[in-house]
C-alpha cells in the first residue's frame, strides 16, 4: 500500500501549557532533520495541534520509518493513505479496499472512528462510523464491531482530502532535542558513555563531547571510533560538537608527580575540569558521563565523590543504577556496540596501576594534586588552547 | 622530513608508470577482454603481455601463469585447488609454523573438510627445519607449501633443498612457494627449483592492490575455487581486472630493471640500521642479519615499550612501520612467528618491523635512527608500573 502522509503522534509535549509551540516547533525541526537524508520529498508542518509529514513524490518508505522512529518526542507514527473527497459511496469503497490490502486475515474486530476536521461534510462523525461500518461487515462477513477493544482502529479524518490510517507504529518517546538546553558528554570509545548521551538527549537535550586523546599511547583509530560513535548518537541526539583534547603531557605529568595508584582519580579530575571548561564556554547546563556504581576502581561511591569534587556544573550518570548486561542492552539497542567493542586502547587504561585506590579520601586526593602546582597550568592551558573541534552530523 | 615509509612489507607506493598505465586501462582500453570487437582485442592485449613477462620472468611457459585477485587468493587457489584435486592420492599437508595467515588459515579450513596438516617448527633464525620435513613426509602427502621470505622477520627459506627432499620421497607430492615477499627481491625460478606452484602479490612490488599471479606448473591438476564465465582456462572465472594484470605486469618488469643494484642498495641501508639501533640499549634484530636474510626487512625488538606506542610516536614523527605484520596487527594478539623462533617473552609485544624498498634513502635511515635514539629514552620513562 501507498502511504501518502505520517501522522506524528506526540505525547507529553502535549502538556507544556503556554510553551507547547517550543516544543511542536523542535519537533518539526528534529523530524525535517531526521528526513533529510532519506530518499524523496518531504513536506512536515502542524496543523491543529498535530503534526504531518506528507510525502507526495516517491519516497522509501521503510527507511522514512527507520529514521522517524529515532526522533524523541515522537510517541507514535501513523501511516496514512489520503483519498479525495469524490462524494460517500467512493469512499465506502476506497476504505473497503483499504482494509483488503492492510489486513489479509480478516479474522478481526474493528472500530471506525470518523473525525470531521471540515464540518461542512454532510454526514457526522456518527453516521460515518455507522455507514462505514456496515459497508465493511458487508464486505467481510468475518469481521465484528467490537467498540470497547477492537483489533483495529480505523481513523477517518475528514479534512479537505480523506485521511485515513490504522496502524501506530511505536516512536522513540522521549522530548524533542533542543526543547531542554545542552549538555556536554564525556565520550570515550567504551560501551557506556555513548548510551549516557543517548538516555540524556532522549529528554530533549542537545550534547556536546569531550574526548581525550593521548598520542602515542592511543592511535588515530581509537581517535576514529570516537568519531564514529558520536555520528551514531548524533541520528538521536542531532549534530553533535566533539572536542577532542590532546591530554598525554597531563597524562604523563600526573604519572610523574602523584602516587601511581591515585593516577586514574587524578585524571579523571582534571578530565573534568577540562569538559566543564569547554562546557561553560559553549553555554551547557550540566556534564554527562557513563559511570555506574562500582563497575571499576573509579566508579565507586568514593572515587565518584572524588571526581565530582571539582565540578560545579551538576553531573548527570543516566546509567548509574545499571548493570553492564542493561547498558549493554541500549547500547545493541541504539547501534553503538558493534562500534564500542573495537580493541583500541583509551587514555584511562595505558599507565592503569595494578591496584589502584578504589576508596580514594577527597583530602589526601587533593593534596597529592598541589606536587602538580609548579607546571600543570601551563599543561592545562596547552591543553586548552589545542583543543581540535569537530562538527559531527 | 615529510614521510618516510618504512612499511613496504605491507604495501608499497606503486610506480608512477603504473599509475598512469592502470588509469589508461580503465578509461581508455576498458573492453572486456572476452568481448569479440576490437575493444576487446585491445584489452586481451595486455593479458597476453603480462602473461609474456611473467613466463620471462619465472622463466616458465605462458599458459601456467594465471591472474587473481592478489597473494591471498593465489595462495588460497594453490591450496585448495591442489589438495581437493588430488585427495584421492592422500589426505595429508605439511607447512611452516610461520606462514602468511592466507596459508596458515587456509590449512586450518583444509583440516575441518577432512585433510590432515603437519606445521613444521623452525629454527631460531626462522628457518623451516629441514629434518623435521624429512620426518613428516608421508604416503598420503600430497602437497607441501613453504613461504620464500618470512614477512615479519624476513628469514629466507631454503626452498631450493627443502623441494629436493620432497621430490626425492615421491615426485608425485607438490610444492607450493608463496613468494609474495620474495618476489622483487630473488630471482625466482619455479621449474629450477622444482616448485609446482608459486604466488606472487602486486602491491608488493609497487604495483596495484588487488592484483597477483598463481604459477601453476603445466602438469598439476588444480580444482576451481571461484565458479563463473570459465575465464582462464576455467580455473579462474571471472572477467579479468585488466587494469590490474596491465599494472603488476609494468611493475615486475620496472623492479626488475637494475635488480641487483636496487638489492644492493637495500642491504647497505639494512646494514646501517642494524648497526645504529645496535647502539640503543635493550634492543635485539630478530632472525638472521647477513647476506642470507631478506634485504628489505628488520625486526627489531625495543624492551619496555609497547610496539603500538613506539609505532604511534614514531608516525608523529613522520615515520610508518609496522607492529609484527601489518596482516596480523588487527589483532592484538602476540606474533606466532615470533614466538616460532623463540624470541625472549620481552620482546614479543615489543616489536616493530621496518620494511624498505627501492625508494629508501640513506637520509630517511639516519633520520628514522635519530628519531629512534631522541623517543626510545623518554618512552621507556613510562612504562607501567
Amino acid at each position: 500500500m501507498r502511504y501518502h502522509t505520517f501522522l506524528i503522534k506526540y505525547g507529553e509535549i502535549g502538556i507544556k501549557g503556554k510553551n507547547r509551540y517550543l516544543f511542536e516547533d523542535a519537533l518539526v525541526r528534529q523530524v525535517r532533520f531526521a528526513l533529510k537524508d532519506v530518499d524523496g520529498e518531504f513536506n512536515v508542518y502542524k496543523s491543529q495541534a498535530r503534526i504531518y509529514v506528507d510525502c507526495n513524490e516517491e519516497y522509501d518508505y521503510e527507511d522514512a520509518v527507520e529514521h522517524l522512529k529515532r526522533v524523541f518526542g515522537i510517541v507514535g507514527i501513523c501511516p496514512v493513505v489520503r483519498m479525495e473527497d469524490q462524494g460517500f459511496e467512493q469512499l465506502k469503497k476506497d476504505v473497503t479496499a483499504y482494509m483488503d490490502e492492510a489486513y489479509p486475515d480478516k479474522n478481526l474486530t474493528f472500530k471506525v472512528e470518523a473525525r470531521r476536521a471540515r464540518k461542512s461534510y454532510p454526514k457526522n462523525s456518527m453516521e460515518i462510523n455507522c455507514d462505514l461500518g456496515e459497508a465493511i461487515l458487508d464486505a467481510f462477513p468475518e469481521t465484528k464491531v467490537d467498540v470497547h477493544h477492537p483489533d483495529v482502529m480505523l481513523n477517518v479524518e475528514i479534512r479537505r482530502e480523506i485521511y485515513v490510517y490504522s496502524q501506530i507504529i511505536p516512536g522513540a518517546g522521549g522530548m524533542p532535542v533542543g526543547t531542554n538546553g545542552k549538555a556536554m558528554l564525556l565520550l570515550s570509545g567504551g560501551i557506556d558513555s555513548p548510551v549516557a548521551g543517548y538516555m540524556i538527549s532522549k529528554r530533549g537535550v542537545g550534547i556536546e563531547a569531550v574526548y581525550f586523546h593521548a598520542p602515542p599511547y592511543t592511535s588515530e583509530r581509537a581517535k576514529q571510533k570516537v568519531v564514529d560513535l558520536a555520528r551514531i548518537v548524533s541520528r538521536y541526539a542531532g549534530p553533535i560538537r566533539l572536542h577532542v583534547v590532546n591530554f598525554t603531557d597531563i597524562q604523563l605529568y600526573i604519572y610523574d608527580q602523584c602516587p601511581h595508584d591515585e593516577l586514574t582519580i587524578i585524571m579523571r579530575r582534571y578530565m573534568m575540569r577540562i569538559a566543564e571548561h569547554f562546557a561553560r564556554k559553549d553555554g551547557c547546563l550540566g556534564l554527562i558521563t557513563g559511570e555506574s556504581i562500582g563497575q571499576v576502581a573509579s566508579q565507586t561511591m568514593q572515587s565518584l565523590a572524588a571526581t565530582n569534587d571539582v565540578c560545579t556544573l551538576p553531573v548527570y550518570r543516566p546509567v548509574i543504577g545499571y548493570d553492564k548486561q542493561e547498558i549493554v542492552n541500549i547500547s545493541e539497542k541504539i547501534g553503538t556496540y558493534e562500534t564500542s567493542i573495537q580493541p583500541f586502547e583509551d587514555c584511562c587504561t595505558i599507565f592503569v596501576a595494578k591496584h589502584p585506590v578504589t576508596k580514594p579520601n577527597i583530602d589526601v586526593i587533593r593534596r597529592s594534586e598541589e606536587h602538580l602546582s609548579e607546571k600543570i597550568d601551563e599543561l592545562m592551558k596547552t591543553a586548552l588552547e589545542t583543543v581540535e573541534i569537530i562538527e559531527v552530523k | 622530513m615529510e614521510e618516510v615509509y618504512l612499511d613496504n612489507s605491507a604495501t608499497t607506493r606503486a610506480y608512477e608508470c603504473v599509475g598512469e598505465l592502470v588509469k589508461k586501462v580503465m578509461c581508455e582500453d576498458y573492453g572486456n577482454p572476452s568481448s569479440m570487437h576490437a575493444k576487446g582485442v585491445a584489452a586481451e592485449q595486455y593479458i597476453k603481455e603480462a602473461k609474456e613477462t611473467f613466463a620471462k620472468l619465472l622463466k616458465v611457459k605462458e599458459k601456467e601463469i594465471f591472474f587473481t585477485s592478489g597473494g591471498t587468493e593465489s595462495d588460497n587457489l594453490a591450496l585448495r585447488g591442489a589438495a581437493w584435486a588430488n585427495q584421492r592420492a592422500g589426505k595429508h599437508l605439511i607447512t611452516s609454523a610461520i606462514e602468511h595467515p592466507a596459508i596458515i588459515n587456509t590449512m586450518r579450513h583444509l583440516e575441518e573438510e577432512g585433510f590432515r596438516v603437519t606445521y613444521l617448527p623452525v629454527d631460531r633464525y626462522g628457518r623451516v627445519r629441514l629434518d623435521a620435513l624429512k620426518e613428516a613426509l608421508c604416503e598420503e602427502t600430497i602437497l607441501v607449501s613453504i613461504m620464500y621470505v618470512n614477512n615479519e622477520v624476513g628469514s629466507v627459506q631454503p626452498i631450493q633443498e627443502a623441494a629436493g627432499i620432497v621430490k626425492a620421497y615421491n615426485k608425485n607430492i607438490l610444492f607450493h612457494v608463496d613468494a609474495v615477499q620474495g618476489f622483487g627481491k630473488y630471482r625466482i625460478y619455479p621449474k629450477k627449483l622444482k616448485v609446482d606452484l608459486c604466488s606472487i602479490s602486486g602491491h608488493k612490488i609497487h604495483g596495484p592492490k588487488g592484483s597477483g599471479i598463481l604459477y601453476i606448473g603445466e602438469d598439476v591438476k588444480i580444482r576451481p575455487i571461484v565458479f563463473g564465465g570459465e575465464q582462464q582456462k576455467n580455473v579462474r572465472s571471472g572477467t579479468e581486472n585488466v587494469p590490474g594484470i596491465a599494472g603488476i605486469s609494468l611493475a615486475a618488469r620496472t623492479i626488475y630493471q637494475d635488480l641487483d643494484v636496487k638489492v644492493a642498495q637495500m642491504r647497505r641501508l639494512k646494514q646501517r640500521f642494524i648497526k645504529g639501533v645496535s647502539q640503543i640499549e635493550d634492543t635485539t634484530i630478530h632472525g638472521l642479519y647477513d647476506e642470507t636474510s631478506a634485504p628489505h626487512i628488520i625486526s627489531v625488538g625495543f624492551a619496555g615499550i609497547r610496539s603500538e606506542v613506539l609505532l604511534h610516536a614514531l608516525e608523529e614523527k613522520g615515520i610508518y612501520v609496522s607492529s609484527g605484520s601489518a596482516c596480523a596487527s588487527n589483532h592484538p594478539q602476540v606474533s606466532g612467528v615470533l614466538k616460532g623462533i623463540g624470541a625472549r617473552q620481552e620482546f614479543l609485544d615489543a616489536t616493530l618491523r621496518f620494511s624498505m624498498s627501492e625508494f629508501t634513502t640513506p637520509q630517511e635511515i639516519d633520520y628514522t635512527l635519530d628519531t629512534l635514539y631522541n623517543i626510545v629514552p623518554k618512552l621507556r620513562r613510562y612504562t607501567r608500573r
